[in-house]
């Protein structure tokens, strides 16, 4: 018998994945994939999609099995040694907060996002990548959740974090950033989070929490980032693939893919602004500032992959010198605003120490003597003397990021920027050119947006006073304010003075 | 002599998280599964219409007919949540692997009788279409599914299928020494073979069911139901009969896949029949219907596979899935 030619690794992985599509007879593609050129972009050939893992599933299972193996017998091991008493100080559980409640219900938007893609895309190999990145997704969420789980036993704010991110005010920032990108296409949503979240600014995200928690002796939660890290890099490469392959199968797909990337990039930032809040503020061992973050991670990195992406004809997203220029002024405008809704927060804010004043002072040298310090010594004085202040009344939301309109001029940061525009005869409010330019390219979508304080005064909240709406949040009176009067702080304070074997209240 | 470990013992201020809680009716401990489970999938406020539904939303529950009060109920008796099925699957595939470098050292399937060589060519390998359309069809459900408690499994099981894909893809290859011209004959069975192309017709149009959970019944119960026991019982005895183990040895996975698949698809079914007369009669209509069609389609297929032995086989996969449905209480 005359021996056969043996495949390649390429040829065989062929046969395991675009291979196992056929040409349907009986229905059309269109039939099929009604939702694979709604906008506009144009695919000539899908076999041209270069997958760069080749991982089959039995591959797949078997790297990730192991993974979780260890992940889990860390879990449990953080479990058994009340290991949630080992971090800086019960300030940094805060940061777990925002993550449990702003990021997780994030993953497991991109389990179901990329579920859409996985189904939508006519072509095998980005439905393959689209499936992997789903279920890695959901691992995320999940995994999360088991390690904050411990965490939640002992500490306030982490209770009920699914029901928050529907409701609560702030939290309309990362959903309705995600949720623009799920109710667009699958073209749309995997330019906005493979390639505008994960690879240009998940280093922002992941780099604070994860370097924050093995700064502050969070094991558990470097433990789960160190077992994403491989995760991650594989969506990212994703992110890449994504944008090269739709921009060389057609140049009409050029402005298409450049306005998403503006878009996404934007309200990308705009939501990185909380967790530079928390990187400036909430860490008692801080990593980095966020404007040494946003220089290495976005100035320096960004603008070479940008760079490379100019054969394409791709360009750096519009307004992001304004994010430059914002550096020195965001995350201290984002704290007081927190400071101030304290109350009406599910995490505990406070003025920094003395010496943490004074590393901000050296990080924003330009800034924060002339503008910030001042004024939270002055809120300190305030706190000391029994006058922690509250701001009572409901901030007026951006209505494209949903950021309160907080943010000032660069030029001139005494002033604060207003934008506002006409749509359909109704005044749209918004932080920023980029805010309002974004909402006037889809007026009829952007103008659909929840915004909380809007939905609090048509009474679709709970009712109209304060205590009304944090019981509609499933806030408890324990869950925000001032850090130093918590039940958090003070459970923190008897844990640490117990000896073994004493037994806690 | 007994050693004491000195340890802080702190009372916890609650012991699992509020959305749990709501579901069990109490603040126990609650399991790794529904954790990483209830609750997890937002249900409203939703900012945007999205761009591809003029009337529904990023998670809508009228995406299907069936109606639950609290869809968390679908629960999924194998408790797998992303950890528990990674690391159950990892298993798995190390003992697939070993059954498969076990035939090949052995070169088992060089000894294959040419006509059942054939057979596994013909009417086994183009099984790996179906199992990519199921692929896309469990991923369907995972998209536009409600609550994770069922999306989650349907996610899990449209890796499974991708993964079993795959498997039957690697018997393909082994029957040529990586040629790929088994591939290659088994994708023109699939494509134009008579025999195929009722089947074809019908995984097309599965493919554009648009209520998930009509075709979580067209696939995961009936199209599954029928097919699993036809080959990896009926045919899979066929091969044995004439002395070779090489199939059983490389199908295993699958066969044990399904066991593990039939618990979790008749848990689901019998939960959703229960809550109300409206969903048993619902899921009636749709399993006589699939079943019907899916009968139709296999009459050929199980000629050419078990020939003599074919209505006897097919009668006894009809039965074997009647019995699970009136177990699952469907009427």
């Amino acid at each position: 018998m005359e021996q056969a030619k043996k495949m390649n690794m390429k040829e065989k992985y062929n046969t395991m994945t675009g291979d196992l599509a056929w040409d349907f007879s009986y229905k059309t593609e269109a039939e099929i994939f009604p939702l694979s050129d709604f906008e506009g972009i144009k695919i000539e050939d899908w076999s041209k999609w270069q997958d760069p893992f080749r991982l089959t599933m039995d591959a797949y299972w078997k790297y990730q099995g192991e993974k979780e193996r260890k992940l889990y017998a860390v879990i449990d091991a953080f479990g058994q040694n009340n290991a949630h008493l080992g971090v800086t100080d019960a300030r940094y559980i805060n940061a777990l907060k925002i993550f449990l409640t702003a990021v997780t219900p994030l993953e497991y938007g991109a389990h179901r996002g990329f579920a859409m893609t996985g189904r939508a895309f006519p072509g095998v190999g980005a439905q393959v990548a689209s499936q992997m990145q789903s279920i890695d997704e959901l691992r995320h969420a999940q995994t999360q959740l088991h390690t904050i789980s411990q965490y939640n036993k002992y500490f306030d704010g982490l209770h009920d974090p699914f029901h928050m991110f529907d409701r609560t005010w702030y939290l309309s920032v990362p959903k309705s950033y995600f949720e623009d990108a799920l109710s667009a296409g699958p073209f749309e949503f995997i330019t906005a989070i493979s390639f505008s979240f994960e690879y240009v600014l998940t280093n922002l995200l992941f780099m604070p929490f994860m370097s924050g928690a093995a700064y502050n002796g969070d094991m558990a939660t470097v433990n789960f980032g160190f077992s994403a890290q491989s995760d991650e890099s594989r969506h990212m490469t994703l992110g890449l693939e994504v944008i090269k392959f739709m921009l060389e199968q057609h140049p009409d797909n050029l402005p298409i893919i450049q306005r998403w990337i503006d878009k996404y990039f934007w309200r990308g930032y705009r939501l990185l602004g909380i967790v530079g809040m928390m990187m400036d503020y909430m860490l008692p061992k801080r990593v980095m500032s966020w404007k040494e973050g946003w220089e290495m991670y976005f100035e320096q990195n960004g603008k070479m992959l940008f760079d490379d992406l100019a054969r394409y004809g791709i360009t750096m997203p519009k307004f992001w010198e304004q994010s430059v220029e914002e550096k020195e002024h965001l995350t201290h405008q984002l704290w007081l605003t927190f400071y101030s809704y304290g109350h009406a927060a599910a995490f505990h804010t406070w003025i920094p120490d003395d010496s943490e004043l004074d590393w901000l002072s050296e990080k924003y040298p330009v800034t924060f003597d002339k503008y910030y310090r001042p004024r939270l010594v002055y809120l300190r004085e305030q706190e000391k003397a029994g006058k922690r202040f509250y701001n009572p009344s409901l901030p007026q939301l951006c209505q494209t990021c949903q950021i309160p309109m907080v943010y000032t001029d660069p030029k001139n940061p005494t002033k604060r920027v207003y934008r506002e525009t006409t749509y359909k005869g109704d005044k749209f409010h918004f932080c920023s050119d980029a805010c309002k330019e974004i909402f006037e390219h889809e007026p009829e979508k952007m103008s659909q947006a929840w915004l909380p304080p809007h939905q609090i005064f048509q009474g679709n909240c709970g009712g109209a006073t304060i205590p009304d709406v944090l019981k509609y949040y499933h806030f408890t009176e324990n869950d925000g304010g001032e850090f130093l009067h918590s039940r958090d702080n003070a459970n923190w304070n008897m844990w640490k003075g117990l000896t073994p074997d004493e037994e806690a209240a | 002599m007994q050693v004491d470990i000195k340890s802080l013992s702190i009372k916890p201020l609650r012991n699992t998280f509020d959305q749990v809680a709501r579901f069990t009716g109490n603040d126990k401990s609650a399991s790794r599964y529904l954790e990483a489970t209830i609750g997890v999938q937002p249900e409203i406020n939703f900012h945007y219409q999205p761009l591809w539904s003029k009337n529904r939303s990023i998670y809508d529950k009228d995406n299907t007919v069936i109606v639950m009060n609290d869809w968390y109920r679908l629960l999924d008796p194998r408790q797998y949540y992303y950890g528990a099925w990674t690391i159950t699957r990892s298993k798995q595939q190390d003992a697939a692997e070993r059954n498969f470098s076990f035939v090949e050292k052995r070169n088992m399937l060089t000894t294959l009788p040419a006509d059942l060589r054939e057979k596994i060519i013909n009417v086994f390998v183009p099984i790996r279409h179906m199992e990519y359309a199921a692929n896309l069809n469990n991923t369907y459900m995972s998209a536009y599914g409600y609550g994770v408690s069922i999306t989650q499994a349907a996610s899990m099981c449209a890796m499974d299928r991708l993964g079993i894909a795959q498997y039957i893809t690697r018997i393909g290859l082994m029957l040529d020494g990586n040629s790929g011209d088994a591939l290659k004959t088994s994708k023109a069975a699939w494509q134009n073979n008579p025999a195929w192309q009722p089947m074809r017709q019908l995984t097309e149009n599965m493919l554009t069911t648009k209520d998930w959970f009509e075709l979580f019944v067209a696939q995961n119960l009936v199209l599954d139901g029928l097919m699993y026991p036809l080959m990896y019982q009926s045919f899979s005895d066929l091969t044995s009969a004439s002395g070779q183990t090489s199939f059983v040895m490389m199908t295993e996975f699958m066969s044990e896949w399904y066991e593990e698949h039939v618990r979790w698809v008749d848990s689901v079914i019998k939960v959703a029949a229960a809550e109300s007369e409206s969903n048993n009669v619902q899921i009636g209509k749709w399993l006589q219907k699939w079943r019907t069609e899916i009968l139709q389609v296999l009459q050929p297929l199980a000629q050419e596979a078990l020939g003599g032995a074919a209505q006897v086989s097919l009668d006894a996969a009809v039965a074997q899935l009647s019995a699970r449905t009136t177990k699952s209480g469907v009427n």
